[in-house]
């Protein structure tokens, strides 16, 4: 069980950074809403246009690190198997 | 004989010179654009620098009326009307906590609005005047008076090609680069979470209008 929680850990920990980076590597917020400019080639204008999205940024990171160290924290709570003579 | 030639010429002159008269193009009336984009295309943009972090985001819910005169820029006026539940950033956590109670209050003060009343230091070049707005903009239920530089381009006859269809009439873009309110003065968290949440709010505008024909 502890071994199992430490491996959790890392494996969360990676996925999510690894994620962060194929995604951008995005330094700020989470972006939720992708936007889209639009030019209107009449008035010269440009609009924005929001798709819904999935960017994660350093808050993303953020809580992985948490629940990554809370199951590392949680793995100290079980003790090692005695090995036997 | 005469009398009757004389009376022929009259008759005659009478109608030339009403001929000309209705020949003559019409002077133009002021006209009523509607900023209820079809297109969703009117956008204004709002951009926060706090020292700890930076809040840029658009607001597409734009509404209202703008009365324009191509011969007398100077007498336009107008309200332009900004849902703020249409004030969107990237994060939706984010948009979701600026809309809410503690900041915008979107249910509360469902409306930003800015109502021209006077246009100063007008110049006119072409279909493109520039001007200093004065009126009154209100947000969070605060109203105040407020100048806001603003460049208005007349497109005559040009509906049709931004709509398509048969739909003739004219445009009015109006923008505006360069200017910023403070939140404290509209009540809004004065004085509070200024490391994230800057009190100097920039805003650019950029809205087109059709005068349907």
């Amino acid at each position: 069980m502890k071994k199992a929680l430490r491996i959790l850990a890392v494996i969360i920990l990676l996925a999510a950074v690894g994620l962060w980076a194929a995604k951008g590597a995005n330094p700020g917020w989470t972006i939720n809403n992708i936007p889209h400019e639009t030019m209107d080639p009449v008035t010269g204008l440009s609009g924005v246009t929001y798709e819904k999205g999935f960017i994660p940024g350093w808050d993303f990171l953020a809580v992985a690190t948490l629940m990554a160290g809370v199951m590392a924290g949680a793995s100290f709570l079980f003790r090692n198997k005695k090995a036997e003579n | 004989m005469k009398t009757m030639s004389r009376k022929m010429m009259r008759i005659r002159w009478i109608a030339l010179l009403l001929g000309a008269a209705l020949a003559l193009p019409a002077p133009a009336a002021p006209e009523s654009f509607d900023f209820k984009d079809p297109k969703n295309g009117n956008k204004i943009e709002f951009k926060l620098d706090a020292p700890a972090e930076k809040i840029a985001g658009t607001a597409n819910g734009i509404s209202g009326t703008v009365t324009f005169d191509p011969q007398n820029p100077g007498a336009t006026r107008g309200k332009i009307v900004v849902a703020t539940a249409s004030l969107t950033v990237p994060n939706a956590m984010q948009t979701t906590i600026m809309r809410g109670n503690q900041w915008l209050d979107s249910a509360q003060y469902p409306q930003i609005t800015f109502e021209a009343k006077e246009l100063k230091n007008l110049q006119t070049n072409g279909d493109s005047t520039t001007a200093d707005a004065v009126g009154t903009f209100t947000l969070h239920g605060v109203s105040k008076e407020l100048t806001i530089p603003v460049e208005m381009k007349y497109l005559k006859d040009k509906l049709e090609d931004r709509l398509g269809g048969n739909q003739k009439g004219d445009i009015l873009v109006i923008t505006s680069t360069n200017f910023s309110i403070r939140r404290a003065d509209f009540n809004i968290m004065p004085g509070q979470n200024l490391d994230k949440v800057a009190d100097t709010i920039r805003l650019t505008l950029g809205v087109a209008g059709a005068s349907p024909k």
